[in-house]
């Protein structure tokens, strides 16, 4: 049986009261809206680059707690990577909450591991996703609203 | 107004409920078998009722005859087992006429749902009758299903939606909305009941105001169909949609009623097979009404199912259901309000059905989501009424909603839930 304290790791209650880069960039290099219309969750994300490689990113939004800690931890996790490697960590915690990830996607994950229970919660996977799938479509200049569907 | 109040008023009502058996809750939960189901290791506590209701045994059986034992087209065939089917469906039709109190049963059309069923007013009278510069009236507690029909009338005919205000507490603003009829006013359309905050919306007196200027009223009546008794002849409303999944029937079959010369005067809304009396190549004359509007084999087996619902519910007396869902609604508010941090989402004085509530510092989603660890079955989201959830300045609530077998201590369980949640998140 699916316990809700892998759900609910401490790590990710943290994340989700006091979220990380929980704020707007004044000229980001690129920015995303995500929508989930599933539960109406919105969430805005902002990118500045160096170069070729992501200086930082902020987020905007509101959302329950797994999108919160999650999108808080992204924005934590992708800060110094290239697009390739965003891209790579993106596949491989797509992979990992839905349950199809592989040792070598968890390898990649760091502290994103804690967001590994998810997968026993099919209904919160978007919930989990939201924040990145915008954020992909921040990196890749799509700049229609993402949602989740 | 309250189911109470309302029945109160109406003598043959309130004959038939004291004429009913002690409504005796267990008795009824022994009809519908998946409450015996366990989730996550734990007995069922089904609170998304305003979602869809689960099955009476009769209803199971009821699409299992059918199709073992008379399954065929309707209508049609001069055989007999199209002869049972046919009048299996139509008896059907003519419990829905009672259970409306409709004039004739000529005045029931099946749908697939109360979506279907706006939406085809929307496409044949609405079409027909609305042109550039006209308005069509709601309300700001709509369910998405009595929005968007009419968003798509107005782009296409270059009308306006407007929209009547509710207050603090979810109760419709009666004095704003009677301003907002005026002569470019050609359809109103309004939830009986709301799914989101569970007001009950004083269709009498909105359809009286509408009158008096020549406005007909559809009424959504899909949150009401479940809880209230429904008289449309007393309502006198033009239309009313509801959805035969939300009082315990099937998915896929609903109904609009709407008044004989009003169904007469309309357009088809589907071409087909059964909806015509002949068809050549250069003329097709239309059925009579409510066949009109039925093209192509309907869904049989939901029709009948739905017949065997109404005859459930008529069995345990709309009263006896009323008084007793009430109870369970009074008993939910004053639990839920006992709890600190829990903020009730519409309170109006006239509610039935369902109970929204937010939880300070903690989203509806992890709610649900604890809740269904706990076994309990709760809505979480905008209920496709994103509309009022702004008007709250809420992304989204959790809504417990009250079926005929739910009992006190299921609210007990909810309360006991809501706890655990506390201890896991605050």
């Amino acid at each position: 049986m699916a316990d809700l304290r892998d759900l609910y790791q401490e790590l990710i209650l943290e994340h989700a009261k006091a979220p990380r880069n929980f704020r707007v960039l004044s000229a980001p290099a690129s920015k995303a809206e995500g929508y989930n219309p599933l539960c109406g969750d919105r969430c805005s994300v902002y990118i500045s680059m160096n170069e070729d490689v992501i200086n930082e990113v902020a987020f905007q939004g509101s959302g329950c707690a797994i999108s919160r800690a999650s999108a808080s931890m992204m924005t934590q996790a992708l800060k110094g990577k290239t697009l390739e490697q965003a891209d790579t960590l993106f596949r491989s915690f797509h992979n990992v909450v839905t349950g199809q990830g592989s040792d070598a996607d968890k390898s990649q994950l760091g502290k994103l591991e804690v967001f590994s229970g998810i997968s026993e919660f099919p209904a919160r996977v978007k919930c989990a996703t939201l924040a990145w799938h915008t954020v992909q479509a921040a990196l890749h200049g799509n700049r229609e609203s993402v949602t989740t569907e | 107004m309250s189911a109470n109040a309302q029945l109160q008023r109406r003598p043959d009502e309130s004959a038939l409920w004291a004429s009913q058996k002690a409504f005796d809750v267990e008795r009824v939960r022994a009809d519908f078998p998946i409450l015996n189901e366990r989730v996550h290791g734990r007995a069922l506590v089904y609170l998304d009722n305003a979602a869809t209701t689960q099955k009476p045994e009769a209803v199971i059986e009821a699409i299992n005859h059918y199709y073992r034992h008379d399954n065929a087209n309707i209508h049609r065939g001069v055989h007999l087992l199209s002869q049972r089917a046919t009048d299996a469906y139509e008896s059907a039709r003519a419990a829905v006429q009672r259970f409306l109190n409709a004039q004739s049963s000529s005045e029931i059309v099946f749908v697939r749902g109360a979506t279907e069923a706006i939406n085809l007013v929307a496409q044949t009278y609405g079409r027909s009758h609305i042109v550039s510069g006209d308005e069509v009236l709601i309300t700001a507690m709509e369910h998405h299903s009595n929005i968007v029909p009419w968003q798509i009338l107005c782009e296409e005919k270059g009308a306006k939606l407007r929209v009547a205000p509710v207050n603090d507490r979810g109760e419709l603003l009666l004095e704003k909305l009677e301003e907002l009829l005026s002569s470019r006013t050609k359809i109103v359309s309004i939830a009986h009941v709301s799914n989101a905050l569970g007001t009950v919306n004083p269709i009498r007196q909105i359809v009286r105001l509408a009158h008096s200027r020549g406005i007909p009223v559809i009424v959504d009546g899909a949150q009401a169909a479940p809880h209230l008794p429904i008289d449309v002849q007393d309502l006198d409303c033009d239309f009313y949609a509801f959805s035969g999944h939300k009082i315990y029937g099937p998915t896929g079959i609903g109904v609009l009623y709407g008044k004989a010369e009003l169904l007469e005067e309309m357009p088809p809304f589907q071409g087909g097979g059964d909806m015509i009396s002949s068809v050549t190549f250069e003329k097709t004359i239309y059925n009579k009404v409510p066949h009109k509007f039925e093209a192509g084999t309907p869904d049989i087996s939901g029709v009948i199912g739905l017949g065997a619902a109404i005859a459930y519910i008529d069995n345990l007396g709309k009263a006896s259901i009323a008084e007793h869902e009430d109870e369970l609604l009074s008993y939910a508010t004053a639990q839920l309000e006992k709890i600190p941090g829990i903020r009730l989402v519409g309170t109006a004085r006239e509610k039935v059905g369902a109970l929204s509530f937010v939880m300070e510092g903690v989203h509806p989603h992890d709610i649900g989501t604890i809740l269904d660890q706990e076994g309990i079955a709760v809505r979480t989201g905008h209920h496709c009424a994103q509309p009022i959830m702004d008007r709250f300045g809420i992304p989204a609530t959790v809504r417990a909603s009250f079926g005929l077998y739910n009992t006190k201590a299921e609210i007990d369980s909810l309360a006991a839930g809501i706890e655990k949640v506390k201890e896991i998140l605050v």
